[in-house]
């Protein structure tokens, strides 16, 4: 299949390991993965903001980009970028937009998906070759649980990990605090919100926590980091395309 | 020729509500406090805890769940499609079976309204049953500074008032409290109680019904709230679990009732929705131990004089509004607050309203405006929340309330004039249209590895990420963005390997199918 990769703005610029695992995971599957190089944002942080009008450029290069006819799915290693692109674009292109975004938009959305919904629903596969011999937990993160309902396919696919050790996070369906400029603006409730799930991650004995969405996974690492708990966090893809000839590389250096 | 027509405008938005519907600093200053309150945080987390567990319980055995809730959802849309209708109807019925109806557009006439009535009775006390309405407009203030001594009944309603505090919780007002504390406030504040009362609840409740068993044989005037009004017969609706509310209902000469208009239903069979959704969701029952259910005056039987105070205040600028529309379909279950992660930690006197929590920081812009005053405390409320959803999927009647706080962000931002905010999120709009600049913009975040410190982390950053910074370490910029190692050599080796692998492993599967197929 032609995947279309959208590496998101934080994934790009701040997180790229997590992108060149889903890269070369899908690749490794025997898929042909593009990555359209004018791609930027989704505009997620400006429209969870509040702001709707600023984001309507990103939307329609969104929608160009990766509408290309020849591009049978886009994928994005981010429950939240890919719920925004599913259920928000729409809403800033009717309010804002003119018949071609929203055109453009019903098009893009209804071929967007998150990695595991690609790896599951649409490729079909749950045993993806990966070995990662290490103690895990998984954190299902707000916008892939209950705006994707992902459920549980990404455990579905760490289940089929060989060498790994699955441990299950107490109160896991807990919003980890972050929420985009909520982080900023309500630091306090926020901070008490992260400290649960630092407490409930560390008290598994987990080596690595990990989540589908590298912004999540900055807030609870930093949060781990903060308190040096030694549990480190590394995104489900990360995972997924690690193998015994290819092993994580952050994994790898720190063992 | 052309006529001058005049401007096309929208017309003038109906006045906000007023009352108990805005606190005196934003949501984050007011949270902070109430964060630094553990016995809070821990008394909350625990009910809280409790509650969902229940609900979730009691939910998870109704194979038509889902199809009530969708049912719930459904009857509460129509109802505000054709309110002024309903209401209409409604007064007529209740007029016919021998009540009164009054119209209060607001809290002070309201509040009036609910004075004078108790008043011509001759009466200086009134017995009150637990009721959102009332606290909305601030009646127990407004009837105490006119010489009237309102009692409130619900257990928890009467710790609140006995402690001169305010509720913090739709459906247990004084969940912010513990046995210990209730303990003290009614050896502080109950004339001739047990010296020796000690913290069991029993005792306690004993404690609390001795004081007001007096008082509903004596009082002449009791006032309530109303879960719903039936438009097609006239009949309102209290569901409680304590049955003093059917004490205050059934046995005083008068009674007087304060419903929000967004209260009516249709009809009476709607009710076989809703007290299915309502009880399940608030307290996690099947079904609520006391459901009252009168129809304006019985001759021999109840209070002889009824009125219903029909209340606006704010519902009518709520229904002009797409958003405010959605949120009065809540029946006050209070499941979103029972759910909410910043609730949870929070506690609701940090929304500074009568509604609290999720549907709170909906409902409360909505009825009484975020525009009062510059730094309007009500706007702060549509941030407060992190968006995770936990509210909509709890919701008996659908409410998708991180969609509705989505917007209500939109119609703040688009509100205020310029802001440092407002700037920032452009200039990053600016930036990442155009994919040139975008690139250079990335280079340049790399110059974040610059303040990082050994660790590779950076642990301090200037405001307004020092909140951030407070108690999360960030990770340095990488060395390389995903799209030049897309680009690069390396990346290109990475991911020829990977398709190499892909092929032998095709061809694995290949050669295992041939063998299949010869064997
Ligand atoms: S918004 Fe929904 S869940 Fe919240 S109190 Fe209202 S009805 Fe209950």
């Amino acid at each position: 299949m032609r995947i279309g990769l959208f590496a998101t703005c934080l994934g790009d610029t701040l997180f790229p390991d997590a992108v060149k695992a889903t890269a070369i995971l899908l690749t490794r599957l025997g898929h042909d993965v593009v990555f359209p190089p004018g791609q930027t944002c989704c505009g997620q942080m400006h429209i969870n903001t509040g702001y709707q009008r600023e984001p309507v450029p990103l939307v329609r290069n969104f929608a160009d980009r990766f509408g290309d006819a020849s591009i049978e799915a886009v994928v994005m290693p981010s429950g939240s970028c890919a719920g925004s692109v599913r259920h928000q674009h729409r809403i800033v292109a009717d309010r804002y937009g003119d018949a071609a975004l929203r055109a453009g938009v019903e098009t893009v959305s209804a071929k967007t998906y998150e990695l595991s919904e690609l790896l599951v629903d649409v490729l079909g596969v749950t045993q993806v070759g990966a070995y990662f011999p290490h103690r895990v937990t998984y954190h299902p993160t707000c916008h892939s649980l209950r705006m994707l309902r992902v459920g549980d396919k990404p455990l579905q696919l760490l289940r089929e990990v060989e060498g790994i050790d699955l441990v299950e996070l107490p109160g896991a369906e807990s919003c980890c605090g972050f929420g985009g400029t909520f982080a900023l603006k309500n630091a306090g409730t926020s901070t008490a919100m992260l400290h649960d799930k630092t407490d409930s991650i560390t008290a598994t004995g987990a080596e690595v926590c990990t989540a589908g969405d590298s912004s999540c996974l900055m807030h609870i690492g930093g949060g781990l980091s903060r308190i040096r708990s030694g549990t480190r966090t590394l995104h489900l893809a990360r995972i997924l395309a690690a193998t015994r000839t290819t092993p994580d590389a952050l994994t790898e250096a720190s063992v | 020729m052309s006529t001058f027509l005049g401007m096309p405008a929208p017309p003038p938005r109906p006045p906000p509500g007023t009352g108990n519907l805005r606190g005196d600093q934003a949501f984050p200053r007011a949270a902070h406090d109430e964060l630094g309150n553990d016995q809070l945080r821990r008394n909350l987390g625990r009910a809280t805890s409790t509650i969902r567990a229940k609900r979730l319980h009691v939910t998870g055995e109704l194979p038509d769940w889902e199809a009530l809730r969708d049912a719930g959802s459904a009857i509460k849309t129509d109802t505000m499609n054709r309110l002024p209708e309903l209401l209409e109807q409604l007064e007529r019925k209740v007029t016919e079976r021998g009540g009164t109806v009054h119209w209060a557009r607001d809290a002070a006439e309201a509040n009036e309204i609910v004075a004078r009535l108790v008043k011509a009775t001759g009466s200086d006390e009134v017995v009150k049953v637990k009721s959102m309405a009332t606290q909305e407009i601030g009646l127990n203030e407004h009837l105490e500074s006119v010489g009237i001594t309102p009692y409130e009944t619900d257990l928890a309603e009467l710790i609140v008032q006995l402690a001169h505090d305010k509720p913090s919780h739709i459906l247990v007002p004084a969940i912010h409290r513990n046995r210990d504390e209730i303990r003290q406030i009614f050896l502080d504040r109950i004339p001739g109680v047990d010296p020796e009362l000690d913290n069991v609840p029993a005792h306690l409740a004993a404690a609390a019904r001795g004081y007001l068993r007096e008082k509903f044989l004596t009082a002449k005037v009791a006032v309530s709230g109303a879960n719903f009004g039936i438009a097609e017969t006239g009949t309102l609706a209290v569901v409680e679990s304590e049955g003093n509310g059917r004490m205050c209902l059934t046995l005083p000469d008068t009674l007087i009732t304060v419903m929000g208009i967004e209260k009516v239903l249709p009809r009476y069979q709607d009710l076989e929705v809703f007290l299915q959704l309502l009880p399940r969701s608030s307290t996690g029952e099947r079904m609520n131990p006391y459901t009252s259910l009168w129809t304006g005056v019985t001759p021999g039987d109840g209070p002889r004089d009824f009125h219903l105070v029909l209340l606006d205040n704010g519902r009518t600028a709520a229904l002009a509004d797409t958003i405010g529309r959605a949120a009065l379909n809540c029946i006050r279950c209070s499941a979103c607050l029972n759910v909410c992660p910043v609730y949870e930690r929070t506690g609701g006197h940090a929304y500074g309203s009568t509604y609290p929590g999720p549907i709170g920081a909906v409902l409360t812009p909505q009825l009484a405006g975020m525009h009062a005053a510059k730094d309007d405390p009500n706007s702060s409320l549509p941030y407060a929340s992190s968006l995770c959803g936990a509210c909509f999927d709890a919701c008996p009647v659908k409410i998708d309330i991180p969609s509705l706080l989505v917007e209500l962000r939109h119609q703040h931002t688009e509100q205020t004039g310029v802001t440092t905010e407002k700037l920032a999120m452009k200039a990053a709009a600016a930036v990442m249209r155009r994919p040139g600049l975008y690139t250079t913009a990335q280079k340049a975040s790399g110059l974040g590895r610059v303040v990082a410190g050994r660790d590779g982390t950076i642990s301090r950053l200037p405001p307004p990420f020092s909140g951030w910074s407070d108690s999360r370490d960030t990770a340095a910029p990488p060395r390389e963005t995903f799209r030049s190692w897309f680009a690069s050599d390396e990346g290109r080796a990475a991911l020829r390997a990977a398709a190499t692998e892909a092929n032998s492993a095709r061809a694995e599967e290949n050669s295992d199918h041939d063998e299949k197929d010869a064997t």
